[in-house]
């Protein structure tokens, strides 16, 4: 290995920790606010990525279909909810709100000519058709049982991932997708050229992360997510509401994914079933950050997307049982720490 | 009718089936069979003990690889060479190898709580596949073809429907052990992993090493399953190994109902049954190719962890014609072995300048104390004095910043509670702990976890039978001695608070202490059940136990202790006999706020 091959590994694997520290940040922030480990987040990335595929195509995309399915369906359990607690047959203006967004997205993606849109806009499309997914999957399928063990939220966490991979199947079918890069240019530093998506990456990245931070350690709306955390019935008194405060919370979550979904598009080949691995890789980074410090995930993460990177170069094959077992050492570390016993049923 | 009845009748069907049935059914008959027997694990691990694993199906393909190398490779290393060949050597060599590899892994994570033990099997579920697919001999992704048949007393179960019988006698002898491993002393620690770790420990229950035991059973079952697919198929390959088929061994569990060995089955039925049906159905209704049903496992685990998170079977095991059995056990000749009781007045528990900090809360402060044998100490204060915190450093549950705690004249800080109750101290909680869906009697056999000794491989072939009765007629004795007789066969959970706090003083007498740790035994009785309680105690302390209690009701203690300590902020206030307790200012202080 020279240094040149050294440092072409060393920028793909510092493109992919920054995505992977993207994601872990999002299982970490989705983790501490709803207990959930949210497992489905590798498919906000392959949604976000194969969405922006097909608008790169000109084709309209049946997502819009999905979010009005899911969007109706949440308007008709909220208003029997209602009705149930005795306060009438009543749709109020949130509802109304909700449904013309969908309603607005699905005219826009038969009627705006797709392919010929600039990147930014193509993008921002496909930020407002995967985003609002977040809200609804947690209103769906984790609000009913936000109370109850981390353990069931677990399994309805990878119940819903299995769900999405099939959904995902239906809806982009089989073949992978790229997409056009945002911009041709390059930076030449020293013997290489960083080409402009990692840059895009890099920047981007940075601006969530230090977006995140300042949002968690500084505003009252991120202070108030991480109470409901800590007890949502103490958060409920104090006036905010678990269920807004999860809702908030995926759509953050698909808001980064998607977004990670959007950059790394040029760059790699996704599939419909791609979201898994990748996520897992953000799993990784947020354990070594032991799921409660996001400085030590992202840095995690980073740790991640290196260790793949020069694996592939000296041990191709064994590419992923290197990054998976890589977890082994912190967890046993983590488990020499703990000495008593816990009660965790 | 009786269970067995049923279970026979079941065996009959199977028996005729593959006569009647076409060989595609009987070899759908088998996957249920080969997958039920990988879910039984899981029910043990997740149902039982309380511990998710989504990397099931790495250990049955450890089964499969192990087997399929050994058994067609040509040139085997030498220190291999007589193991190849025979698929019944394979299975002993692979059993070996799953279980290190079980107990390695188990090792590594089984401590961990909550999220990480999952994601760990996530990872090494993933791990192990890629290494399938990528091993030198094992034929990458393509994977190992021509295995050799089993065979059975000369018989080569070549077609589906001859294995069809050797894989379902594997399963039902496997859900015979592992009910009968359930039904045992070893069963019941198992059991109270879930929901109950720290009164475990107190009755002296290594609870890590439990899980180790279901973890090592679990992947044995899976690395069985993973040979018999491999000699059933006659070829391996990566893909059923996977991390997806590890979550459908997981839906299988939840949808057959993690809480029975027989939701297994069931579950594996349901599932392989739908993805067949599915798999038929789903491409014309979609109009292409894929695995659509994923889509529809996916939103029926959701919808069931929301509506009826218990799984199928607790719904139809209420249309079942079965009654439960309920033997009363009798006393035997041979009744457990008692400790020789300490002579009165000797001095067996005593704490010395016990000062417990949180950051910087000073809970207890110099704190002393001492019990004796054949006295009742009550410990009294208003709330928030520190007295949880002493009792959680008494019983081993906590340690001390600062200071002693000497048992029986050794010092037992920081020593475990289960090595504790091996000296023979025993407790009640302040907050009751019991396995509210256990019998009463179970429960209570539990506290004399530590006077037998019957082995798990021992309970799995049910040899600890005489054993196990001598503690059931201990456990049904202890709880006539508290009153209690008559609710042997009630589920722990449906007895009414006081009743369930004197279940914990039975349970506790079970383990045949020396000491006698008390949170809290009166509250929540009626007046006559303190009455009772308080002869029982009175009873106890003459026969030379010490018995130390927490209490509110100052009734209940002046007329029962034989000295009292009061704390107060942490700090001992007053140290006396019952008269002159009342009359001390300081106490009259703390209590009432009187100059």
């Amino acid at each position: 290995m020279n240094l040149q091959i050294a440092l072409l590994l060393g920028q793909d694997g510092v493109t992919n920790g920054a995505i992977y520290a993207l994601l872990a940040l999002s299982i970490l922030l989705v983790f501490t606010v709803t207990r959930i480990l949210l497992i489905p987040q590798g498919e906000f990335v392959t949604y976000g990525a194969l969405t922006m595929a097909t608008i790169q195509a000109g084709e309209p995309t049946p997502l819009a279909w999905l979010l009005l399915a899911l969007t109706v369906t949440e308007c008709a359990l909220d208003v029997l909810a209602r009705y149930r607690a005795g306060r009438g047959l009543r749709v109020d203006r949130g509802m109304l709100g909700k449904l013309a967004w969908c309603a607005a997205l699905v005219i826009s993606v038969y009627h705006l000519p797709l392919a010929s849109l600039p990147v930014a806009a193509q993008a921002l499309l496909t930020l407002c058709l995967v985003v609002p997914l977040g809200p609804r999957l947690y209103r769906l399928f984790f609000q009913p049982i936000a109370g109850a063990t981390p353990l069931v939220l677990l399994i309805v966490s990878i119940a819903v991932h299995v769900a999405m991979v099939g959904v995902g199947l239906l809806l982009f079918g089989p073949e992978g997708a790229r997409t056009t890069p945002f911009s041709q240019a390059g930076l030449e530093l020293g013997p290489v050229t960083l080409n402009s998506q990692t840059l895009w990456v890099l920047a981007l990245s940075l601006v969530l992360i230090i977006a995140l931070f300042l949002f968690f350690g500084r505003s009252l709306y991120g202070k108030a997510l991480q109470a409901t955390a800590v007890n949502r019935n103490g958060a409920r008194l104090m006036g905010i509401s678990p269920e807004l405060a999860g809702k908030a919370t995926f759509a953050m979550a698909a808001f980064i994914g998607c977004l990670s979904g959007i950059l790394i598009a040029p760059i790699t080949t996704l599939y419909f079933d791609s979201g898994f691995i990748i996520s897992l890789k953000g799993f990784v980074g947020a354990i070594i950050g032991g799921l409660v410090s996001y400085p030590l995930a992202a840095l995690g993460a980073l740790a991640v997307g290196l260790v793949e990177a020069f694996s592939m170069f000296w041990a191709s094959n064994y590419k992923e049982v290197i990054v998976f077992t890589l977890i082994i050492p912190f967890l046993l570390w983590r488990s020499l720490r703990s000495h008593h016993v816990e009660e965790d049923a | 009718m009786k269970p067995r009845v049923l279970i026979l009748a079941f065996i009959a069907v199977l028996a005729v089936a593959p006569l009647l049935l076409p060989a595609f059914e009987v070899t759908l008959l088998n996957y249920i069979g080969l997958y039920a027997l990988v879910v039984l694990g899981l029910v043990l691990l997740t149902g039982v003990g309380g511990m998710t694993s989504f990397g099931q199906a790495a250990f049955v393909g450890l089964g499969a690889y192990t087997s399929a190398y050994l058994t067609t490779t040509a040139q085997l290393p030498g220190w291999l060479a007589w193991a190849g060949g025979s698929p019944w050597l394979a299975l002993l060599l692979a059993l070996v190898l799953t279980a290190v590899v079980a107990l390695v892994l188990g090792a590594l994570t089984l401590k961990l709580s909550g999220h990480y033990l999952p994601l760990g099997t996530i990872a090494w579920g993933i791990s192990l596949y890629y290494l399938f697919g990528n091993l030198e001999g094992f034929g990458g992704q393509t994977g190992i073809t021509d295995l050799p048949p089993i065979t059975l007393f000369g018989l080569s179960l070549e077609k589906g429907e001859h294995v069809f019988y050797l894989i379902w006698a594997v399963l039902l002898a496997a859900v015979l052990i592992t009910q009968n491993l359930l039904n045992s002393r070893q069963g019941r620690a198992i059991r109270a992993l879930k929901g109950g770790q720290v009164m475990a420990e107190s009755m002296g229950v290594n609870t890590f090493r439990a899980k180790l035991v279901i973890f090592v059973v679990a992947a044995l079952f899976a690395a069985l399953s993973g040979w018999l697919y491999a000699h059933t198929q006659r070829f391996v390959n990566p893909t059923p190994f996977g991390l997806n088929m590890g979550i459908d061994y997981l839906f299988m569990a939840l949808i057959g109902g993690v809480g029975s060995v027989w939701g297994a089955l069931l579950g594996a039925g349901v599932l392989t049954l739908l993805k067949q049906w599915l798999q038929d159905w789903l491409p014309l209704l979609m109009g292409s190719q894929g695995n659509y049903e994923t889509i529809v496992f996916g939103l029926l685990i959701v919808l069931m962890m929301q509506r009826i998170p218990g799984g199928l079977w607790p719904l139809l095991v209420r249309y079942l014609p079965v009654a439960p059995v309920r033997r009363v056990p009798p006393a035997p000749a041979d009744p457990l072995a008692r400790r020789l009781p300490p002579t009165k007045g000797m001095l067996i528990l005593e704490a010395r300048q016990v000062t417990r900090r949180f950051g910087g809360l000073v809970a207890n402060k110099e704190m002393d104390l001492a019990v004796h044998a054949g006295e009742i100490l009550a410990l009294i204060g208003p709330n928030g004095a520190g007295k949880s915190t002493l009792f959680n450093q008494l019983s081993g549950v906590d340690v001390p910043t600062s200071g002693e705690v000497l048992f029986l004249g050794q010092r037992i800080n920081g020593v475990p509670s289960r090595q504790i109750a091996q000296c023979g101290m025993s407790r009640t909680f302040q907050h009751v702990k019991l396995l509210p869906a256990m019998s009463v009697l179970e429960n209570v056999a539990i506290g004399a976890h530590l006077r037998a000794s019957g082995s798990v491989l021992a309970s799995f072939a049910h040899l600890e039978r005489h054993e196990e009765a001598r503690l059931l007629a201990e456990a049904r004795q202890q709880l006539e001695r508290v009153g209690l007789g008559g609710y042997l066969f009630e589920e722990a959970g449906s007895l009414a608070l006081g009743q369930q706090r004197i279940l914990e003083i039975a349970r506790a007498l079970c383990a045949d202490p020396c000491l006698l740790l008390l949170d809290e035994p009166a509250a929540g009785l009626r007046h006559k059940e303190k009455q009772a309680l308080a002869e029982l105690l009175a009873r106890l302390r003459d026969e030379g136990m010490a018995i130390l209690l927490v209490e509110h009701d100052m009734d209940f203690v002046m007329n029962l202790a034989d000295r009292i300590t009061v704390m107060e902020f942490g700090q001992k206030i007053a140290d006396g006999l019952p008269e002159a307790i009342q009359a001390d200012p300081a106490v009259l202080q703390a209590y009432l706020g009187a100059e």
